[in-house]
């Protein structure tokens, strides 16, 4: 059944592929088609749904007979046209109740009026937050160069960027005994003091709470969970630069990150 | 139930405003006495005693460029350091970089305004004879509020730290150094000496004591930046509250008595 109907709906679809296959009996056709009463657009539609094809072929054949190109009727939109004005309505809804909404304000001085000090007052309000962000900001950059490589000796910290950067830059190779260069944040990961070298006892000892750690910047006493953090570091021209904008956690597994040491040979 | 009538029927309302809607006359009345801000205005006046024509709203004007000031000051010294260092850089900032940095043009310009609406205001006051008992000691404060309302220009004028704000002051606090008997060139000044001895010289006047040194100086500059950010603006307050209650004591606004 549904073959049959698929045969009939693509015979209305192609009338001329229908009309190229019964050739003879089209010629007969067109006579009694053309002297009958034109089927309605309702007719055509009943033909269609009810899968006779023959009802259909009338109408195209005229064409077909006379030579010109066969015009393809489609069949009617099975949708409502009513259906339509169904989906607008809501639109013109919203659309008067924006109105509305817009012009409630005017309805009446009392309305403008607070309207008026309502929309200031708002306006002001976030003109304010925003004034209280600064365009300019005082702050050392987070990107700086620290001179070559080879200012810095093996198995030495140097504190000459402390004071500017809060970085100490560290060449040693007592961390997985390889020979790095990387650069601490001189942040104590305990509560955030700013601890100092010990030569003499070849440690950083924070003297807020006493945490303790290693020149590789591993913790190892006191109360501090975790190592001290690297931050970014590369060679750039020659130079040894510093990125503070990116940070490495040892406990994280960031320390094999390439761009956390400069190794040397 | 409406969410109006929730909220007006909830304890955090009621703890606020205890009374109903201000809508019949007794009701009015008791939500100007309940209400902090409110209560310093005269519960009843008569319609002709605000009439624009009569009072030119000069006080209110003037109150409200107060306000102003005070709103756009306080966000100014968010961005003013009162230093050598900073204090011309901090305004040019203000100009170039700063989002808003108008906030200081207008902080200027209600203060020339102010000093016009004072000065209107008062003028208004004479004219209408508001002056006059039982207002008289109202008149008093409020000449107080002009002499502040000045002190509060010329402070802060010096602030922007440019050469207009430092030769102003300097020949502004120039005019102290005349002062009888408290200034060092003011006549009478040698009466105040100890067996020869001069007490006041130009390190102990009356000037000395406005500019904190002998010329202006970083210590001018701060001296000025607390009295015009905090001394002043606190007395101005108090006093402006006084006025406003004197005000509704005295039998309202401006209407004859």
């Amino acid at each position: 059944m549904a073959a049959i109907r698929a045969k009939g709906a693509s015979a209305a679809a192609s009338p001329a592929v229908a009309a190229g296959e019964s050739a003879p009996v089209a010629t007969v056709k067109p006579v009694a088609a053309a002297a009958g009463p034109r089927p309605s657009v309702q007719d055509m539609l009943k033909a269609v749904r009810e899968g006779k094809a023959g009802a259909m072929a009338a109408a195209p054949a005229p064409a077909v007979a006379s030579g010109k190109a066969p015009v393809v009727a489609p069949p009617m939109p099975s949708k409502p046209v009513v259906a339509s004005r169904k989906v607008e309505q809501p639109r013109r809804g919203f659309l008067m109740a924006a109105i509305v909404v817009a012009c409630a304000p005017f309805s009446s001085a009392f309305n403008l009026a607070w309207t008026s000090i309502t929309a200031v007052t708002g306006i002001a309000t976030l003109g304010t937050a925003r004034f209280m962000f600064p365009n300019v900001l005082v702050e050392p950059p987070s990107k700086f160069k620290v001179g070559p490589a080879s200012d810095y000796p093996l198995n030495s910290v140097s504190n000459k960027w402390k004071d500017q950067y809060g970085v100490w830059i560290v060449h040693t190779d007592q961390y997985e005994g390889r020979n790095l260069i990387v650069a601490l944040a001189s942040v104590c990961t305990h509560l955030g003091c700013t601890p100092s070298w010990l030569d003499g006892e070849q440690k950083f000892k924070c003297p807020c709470h006493g945490s303790g750690f290693y020149m590789t910047g591993v913790n190892f006493e006191g109360p501090a969970p975790r190592p001290l953090e690297r931050v970014g570091l590369r060679v750039a021209e020659g130079m040894l630069e510093v990125d503070k904008s990116v940070k490495f956690q040892e406990e994280m597994g960031q320390w094999v990150d390439a761009a956390s040491f400069i190794e040397l040979a | 139930m409406s969410v109006g009538d929730y909220i007006r029927g909830s304890q955090i309302w009621k703890s606020i405003f205890r009374h109903p809607a201000p809508v019949d006359r007794r009701n009015r009345i008791v939500v100007m006495l309940t209400n902090f801000f409110l209560h310093l205005h005269p519960v009843s006046i008569k319609q002709q005693g605000i009439a624009l024509s009569y009072t030119w709203c000069m006080g209110g004007i003037t109150f409200f460029l107060f306000l102003v000031e005070t709103i756009t000051g306080v966000l100014l010294m968010f961005y003013y350091r009162p230093t050598l260092e900073f204090a011309f850089n901090d305004i040019l900032a203000l100009r170039d970089v700063t989002t808003l940095g108008i906030m200081r043009e207008i902080h200027r310009w209600s203060a020339h305004a102010m000093v016009i609406t004072v000065w209107l205001h008062m003028y208004r006051v004479f004219l209408t004879g508001s002056y006059k008992p039982p207002r008289e000691f109202n008149w008093v404060i409020g000449v107080l509020l002009l002499v502040l309302t000045l002190l509060l220009s010329f402070t802060g004028y010096l602030l922007p730290w440019d050469q207009l704000a430092i030769w102003a002051i300097t020949v502004g606090s120039n005019m102290a150094r005349a002062t009888p008997v408290l200034g060092y060139e003011g006549p009478g000044a040698q009466l105040l000496n100890i067996g020869g001895f001069d007490l006041i010289t130009n390190g102990s006047d009356a000037r000395f004591l406005l500019l904190g040194s002998r010329f202006v100086s970083e210590a001018t500059l701060n001296r000025f930046y607390i009295l015009h950010c905090v001394a002043i603006p606190l007395v101005v307050s108090l006093l402006i509250a006084i006025h406003f209650w004197r005000v509704r004591k005295d039998g309202g606004i401006s209407q004859p008595l």
